[in-house]
């Protein structure tokens, strides 16, 4: 076994885990430059994450969020889309759930299913219209639906100021019976905010497991991603494909949204910009090579290092952007990574040629 | 006030508000005519902005010569320029040498400029998510005979210089796309690269450019934010205005014209949702409609509603040679 042989048998595990100690690196060479001491700051991130049962509590309330955004971005990426909507399939996720958490009085055990199923399908068909633009029409989805983020944002926010306006810069309360909280489960992690969206969140990973490798509708999706006219040829519907799977993409975003609004908040917020939520599913799902396991994974990480993030300031005055500028580093060499890996494949292929 | 006066008014901030949107749109008019998708303008316009407000405010603070303050918003536009290009570099490394998703690559980008901006702003300013003011920032100018015009004077001919010299970049990057070598060879390799190299033309030497010049552009647009209307620096100086411009790049056809007219067309939304909130045109036309004109015309345009966008053929491609 030559180098590059064992190079290219390096793991995908292995390969997030050094860009991830890269990442790391360099944010600590951030703190470094700037006068900061990393160790410190380190050490009150892993503080800022495991502290407490609150603490930890409220990481895992950063983490769930991350999961369904993650996944949204995977499950597109694997039918060769890049889905870069989610941040506006999020928040029609919300808009809806909080919608139906308001306008309708139900018992607990229909009325919070109820919501996130209405989360689920406004994710949805708001992902449908950038996969039917690309099916019909060839638009690059990442145009349309970086468009469409903005147009949810603001549309969200005249929906909400025009018709569930609360009483400050936010929606009307969402009724008890709507909300995804489980006392038990708060208390014991010290009152924090953590919700029944970790649960969702971890059923959702199971479903795109289940949906991707253990259905004939999952294979197509995948055939269409690794190669549209090969599928086409093997008589898949490549079109209806690829508007099935920004729905499905969609869909999770939604889900995603909806716990957040019932979960956390039991409101919806009027807001200027982005929570970034969606964004950082881009770097969830590339560091989890787009593989469910590999989601909940990452967005374990990158949500404790987001929560974490706040101790570092509180205690050692060091900026939270610091995680933001860790995350970067880590996108850009994981994207890097599969630039090599490729080109290793090219290499090896080309020797195969000759040896035949 | 009266209708003359509003239309003034809003006509001038039409202007203001385009001329950032109009100089990072020109950015990506040069990466993406080359063959490089660019999402990182936002980025860019991110880290020129921080570039622009801490240089104008640490020569405001520091210098005792009246020359030198007068020039300060000058060299801190240059400033912001000579970081835009090489805060790009990484988007080129990763997207042209190793051929890493360009995609990808411009939200690392984005993330990496926003985290670097206000992580220093915090670290300069004990702690402050914001700069202070800018003590020394763009004035405006009038163009002599024709300031005097009523109404259109005040419109049109009274703004700040860089409102002006946008218009010469416009012409600028039009003369340089089509009438130069340097603009043949920047479209071939956007439209065939296999082509181009063919001809002798070095592909990736050609994507470098484009992506640096891409990214001195759109900072020196993100610098004119701060220096020219917000006067400072915060997390939320830049936000969406280089989507927005690459929004105007995509509706304008990828041409340096078509995006300039966008952009203008898109300031002009701007303007009317600011300034309907003032004059009550809001009891109308909801505001939120008026904000959302950019980003719905763009996807008009993508699907063929309002005329046909045509992106350069090999745009997002890795060009490599050799390969079918």
């Amino acid at each position: 076994m030559n180098f590059l042989d064992r190079l290219k048998g390096l793991s995908t595990l292995w390969i997030a885990f050094i860009a991830v100690l890269l990442g790391m690196l360099v944010g600590a060479l951030m703190m470094l430059l700037s006068g900061f001491s990393p160790i410190i700051g380190y050490m009150a991130l892993f503080d800022g994450i495991f502290g407490s049962l609150y603490d930890f509590g409220e990481t895992v309330r950063e983490i769930i969020p991350l999961i369904f955004t993650g996944l949204a971005v995977a499950f597109a990426f694997r039918t060769g889309l890049f889905n870069i909507g989610v941040e506006g399939q999020f928040i029609m996720g919300q808009l809806a759930a909080v919608y139906v958490g308001i306008a309708y009085d139900l018992p607990w055990y229909i009325h919070a299913p109820f919501a996130v199923l209405a989360g689920a399908m406004a994710g949805g068909l708001w992902a449908a219209l950038p996969g039917f633009l690309k099916a019909r029409l060839h638009v690059h989805e990442v145009i349309t639906t970086i468009m469409l983020n903005y147009i949810a944002l603001i549309l969200a926010n005249f929906l909400i100021r025009t018709y569930l306006k609360g009483p400050s810069e936010r929606s009307l309360d969402v009724l008890p019976s709507a909300r995804l909280i489980w006392e038990p489960l708060s208390a014991l992690f010290d009152d924090s905010r953590i919700h029944l969206g970790i649960f969702l969140g971890l059923i959702m990973a199971v479903v795109f497991y289940l949906i991707l490798w253990r259905t004939t509708l999952g294979f197509e999706l995948r055939s269409v991603g690794l190669n549209p006219h090969a599928a086409e040829y093997g008589g898949i519907p490549v079109q209806r494909s690829i508007i099935t799977s920004m729905v499905i993409a969609g869909g999770f975003a939604g889900i995603g949204g909806a716990s957040e609004a019932l979960g956390v908040y039991g409101y919806m917020a009027i807001n200027a910009a982005f929570s970034g939520v969606g964004f950082n599913g881009i770097a969830v799902a590339l560091l989890g090579a787009n593989h469910p396991v590999g989601v909940v994974l990452a967005a374990a990480l990158f949500g404790g290092l987001r929560y974490g993030s706040t101790n570092m300031q509180h205690e050692a005055d060091i900026p939270t952007e610091v995680i933001t500028i860790v995350i970067a580093v880590i996108i850009f060499f994981v994207a890097a990574h599969v630039a090599i890996q490729w080109v290793l494949d090219r290499f090896q292929k080309g020797r195969k040629g000759v040896k035949a | 006030m009266s209708l003359l006066d509003m239309m003034t008014t809003i006509l001038h901030s039409t202007i203001v508000y385009s001329t950032p949107l109009i100089l990072a749109a020109l950015g990506g008019a040069f990466s993406e005519r080359s063959g490089v998708v660019n999402i990182g303008l936002e980025g860019l316009m991110t880290i020129g902005a921080f570039v622009g407000a801490i240089a104008a405010i640490f020569i405001g603070e520091t210098t005792a010569s009246p020359f030198l303050a007068g020039a300060a918003p000058w060299i801190a536009l240059l400033l912001a320029a000579l970081v835009g290009v090489v805060f790009a570099i990484p988007h080129a490394v990763a997207s042209v040498s190793f051929r890493a998703d360009q995609v990808v690559s411009g939200v690392a980008l984005n993330f990496l400029a926003i985290g670097v901006s206000v992580f220093l702003v915090k670290k300069l300013f004990d702690g402050a998510a914001q700069t202070t003011t800018i003590q020394n920032p763009f004035s405006k100018v009038g163009i002599p005979g024709l300031e005097n015009i009523p109404y259109l004077g005040k419109a049109l001919f009274q703004a700040y210089p860089t409102s002006f010299i946008v218009f010469g970049i416009v012409a600028l990057t039009y003369f340089i796309f089509y009438k130069t070598p340097f603009g043949l060879r920047l479209r071939a390799v956007g439209e065939h690269p296999k082509a181009a190299d063919t001809m002798g033309i070095r592909v990736e030497r050609m994507r470098y450019f484009a992506v640096m010049i891409s990214g001195a552009l759109a900072a020196m647009g993100g610098a004119l934010l701060p220096l020219t209307i917000t006067n400072s620096f915060t997390h939320n100086t830049i936000t969406g205005q280089g989507f927005i411009a690459l929004a105007a790049l995509i509706f304008g056809k990828w041409h340096p014209v078509g995006a300039m007219g966008a952009a203008l067309f898109f300031g002009a939304s701007l303007a009317i949702a600011t300034a309907g909130q003032v004059i009550g045109l809001a009891a109308y036309i909801p505001v939120d409609f008026l904000q959302m004109v950019p980003y719905v015309f763009t996807i008009l345009a993508l699907a063929g509603v309002v005329g046909r966008a045509e992106a350069p053929k090999a745009i997002g491609k890795p060009y490599e040679k050799g390969v079918r």
